[in-house]
């Protein structure tokens, strides 16, 4: 048993090593077929024609395209990840800075998705095509449809401007100092430190940027939930655990749920890496200083490297993702432990 | 004395897009306790769906109950309330499937499922008992069906087990709260032909030694000849026999029936062949007028296509549902 574990581990594992190269490939590739002159914002806005060769040449941009690629991958298995012209600090530096706030606002905003997903999907799913069903079909639909930008803008206007109930953008005033790091994760540290006031405060910050990135997740999640747990409750193990006297309860959130939480676990991999990707636009619009800010004000200024490293990091999440599912389905389903 | 299970005038429907079939035309039954009764018929004439309904078990909608009751213990099922329902299934009235396969649950292990329902039972009925008592009852249960080993049996999954393990395992739950009605619904269809002698013995022997009252459904003579001292036979949702089993091998009443019986090879006269039945079951959204059998039986009259024959006594202790039955 435990050797088949192992293997199929490794076999995940090596997988998960071919995807990256991949994605190594991609990120060199966008950044060399982009319209900008990386060497010309390097040497400035003043910069003259020699100037700008000179900074050809010290970032390597006149060698040869494999070369490049070459020194690209070797810097990567060393960890570098280059330097962002705009912020002049290492992308690897940048990214350790800003990628806490990303995580901290996707793992709200999955928490989100997955305590309002699942139940409105089982609940849907028992009450089948009567109005609670119809209802969340709507709420569902408008979750996929709605850009998110326009509605975080909405969001802003109803809660921020209008209602002065949260703020309208960022992640904490800027009177409040933040606490100590421990993890990164503002909230968890807060916590962690008892400082309830910052909590509390950082709650309100995050709460609409965490809603608004949550709502196409949770309505996939709340479809496909429905849809297999409508399935579950139709199949024969549920009908003899009926027949068995199996407490209502325990039918509905254990024998079927659990065979319904397969095919949803899919989408929960799936989901978190288009959440991530998603935050280029969340963030721009809550002014939310994360990875996704990062590279789009580094794509507007033309600074490719950051760009690339938040690709990368965002595959990676992914790929991450997507492994720790496969781990669950092992845990959840003992047909995959054993064979 | 009362009877332990009566069904009177018991008509089901299930609604669908494309009109209403009428599965159950006036189910009438009684099943005194101790009786062993088989019900035979061929696919889609309603018998898993009666069987169903005597736990309540057809989901509605589609399911809608036209007409009829069903007393089990002189208390009406059909309107009984969810608490009372829940204290019905597995403590009075237990049921065993077809497909062992997919009638047991495969993420939760068998320890986890018998002590489901052993708890559930439990709590039905106001009692509780802790998990750890919960799991000696259902090793006791397992080595009443014949299977050993039970702490690793109670830990493994479904798909660890054979297809003959499994079926034991869902009759070790069926007997978890002493059932006085045990509905067999084709339990050994699904089974190689070996383990189905085994199975069929083991159902016949739990119930001899525990006084269980049986109803077997199957499509097969055989199986209902071998375990039940009773038998009905179920055409299009209607019952058109109802007899001692062996009387009913002998010498069978309803056309339907010599029609079933013919159908059966019989291995020692290779001379004789199986005979079908000309046609097929008739839609039972749009259900032929009179007698549900008349467009395929070689005695029909007009009679037969206007007025839908009662079930009457042809013979003492023999109904049949036929206007030209003869005595």
């Amino acid at each position: 048993m435990d050797r088949r574990l192992t293997a199929y581990l490794l076999r995940r594992v090596a997988l998960a090593g071919v995807m990256l190269f991949g994605l190594v490939c991609m990120t060199f590739v966008i950044a060399n077929v982009a319209p900008n002159d990386p060497a010309a914002l390097a040497a400035g806005p003043d910069a003259g024609r020699s100037q700008i060769e000179q900074a050809r040449r010290d970032y390597g941009l006149d060698r040869p395209l494999p070369e490049q690629f070459w020194r690209y991958v070797s810097g990567l298995a060393r960890g570098e990840l280059g330097r962002s012209i705009a912020t002049g600090r290492s992308v690897g530096q940048d990214l350790a800075r800003y990628f806490p706030a990303t995580l901290e606002l996707c793992l709200l905003a999955m928490l989100i998705g997955l305590s309002v997903g699942v139940p409105l999907g089982v609940l849907s799913a028992l009450m089948k095509d009567r109005w609670v069903d119809h209802l969340t079909r709507i709420f569902a639909v408008s979750g996929i449809a709605l850009p998110p930008f326009w509605f975080g803008l909405l969001l802003q206007l109803t809660f921020a401007t209008a209602l002065g109930w949260l703020p309208t953008s960022g992640r904490l005033s800027v009177m409040t100092e933040p606490p100590d790091p421990i993890t990164g994760l503002l909230l968890t540290d807060a916590l962690l430190r008892g400082q309830w006031g910052v909590f509390g405060e950082g709650l309100s910050y995050i709460l609409l940027p965490a809603i608004v990135l949550s709502f196409p997740c949770l309505a996939s999640i709340l479809r496909v939930n429905r849809a297999e747990m409508v399935e579950a409750l139709r199949a024969d193990y549920v009908m003899s655990a009926q027949a068995h006297g199996v407490n209502p309860w325990r039918i509905v959130c254990v024998h079927a749920l659990r065979n319904a939480m397969l095919p949803t676990l899919a989408i929960i991999g799936l989901r978190w890496g288009w959440m991530m990707s998603s935050t280029v636009l969340v963030e721009t619009v809550f002014d939310w200083p994360g990875i996704g800010l990062y590279a789009v004000s580094s794509a507007i200024a033309g600074d490719f490297k950051p760009v690339m490293g938040v690709t990368l990091i965002i595959g990676l999440n992914f790929m991450a993702a997507n492994l720790i599912v496969d781990l669950l389905y092992g845990v959840l389903d003992p047909r995959l432990r054993e064979g | 004395m009362t009877p332990l299970l009566a069904i009177q005038d018991y008509r089901l429907a299930f609604d669908g897009f494309d009109g209403t079939a009428h599965v159950l035309d006036g189910i009438d039954l009684q099943l005194r306790a101790g009786d062993t009764l088989g019900v035979v018929g061929e696919s889609g004439c309603g018998k898993s769906v009666l069987a169903r309904s005597l736990l309540r078990l057809n989901p509605s909608p589609p399911a809608r109950v036209v007409s009829g009751q069903i007393r089990f213990e002189a208390e009406d099922v059909l309107a009984m309330p969810p608490a009372r329902l829940r204290a019905l299934r597995g403590r009075r009235i237990a049921m065993i499937f077809q497909d062992p396969a997919s009638h047991l649950n495969p993420l939760l292990s068998i320890g986890t499922q018998m002590e489901d329902a052993i708890r559930g039972q439990d709590s039905a009925t106001g009692r509780s008992r802790p998990r750890h008592a919960a799991r000696a009852h259902a090793a006791a249960l397992l080595s009443a069906v014949g299977l050993g080993d039970a702490p690793r049996l109670l830990a493994s999954h479904p798909h660890q087990l054979s297809g003959g393990m499994r079926q034991r395992v869902l009759i070790a739950m069926a007997l978890a709260g002493d059932p006085a009605l045990l509905v067999a619904d084709e339990p050994t269809t699904a089974l190689d032909v070996t383990v189905q002698a085994q199975v069929l013995a083991l159902i016949a022997e739990l119930v001899r030694a525990r006084g269980l009252t049986l109803m077997l459904i199957s499509h097969d003579l055989g199986v209902i000849a071998a375990a039940c001292a009773r038998t009905v036979v179920m055409y299009a949702g209607n019952i058109v026999e109802d007899a001692p089993t062996a009387a009913l091998l002998a010498r069978p009443l309803h056309p339907y029936t010599k029609g079933l019986l013919a159908a059966v090879p019989e291995l020692d006269r290779p001379d004789i062949r199986p005979r079908g039945i000309p046609g097929g079951i008739p839609s039972l959204r749009a259900p032929p007028p009179g007698c549900r059998f008349h467009p395929r039986c070689d005695r029909a009259t007009a009679l037969c296509a206007a007025e839908k024959p009662a079930l009457r006594e042809a013979i003492p202790g023999r109904t049949v549902a036929c206007h030209h039955a003869e005595a």
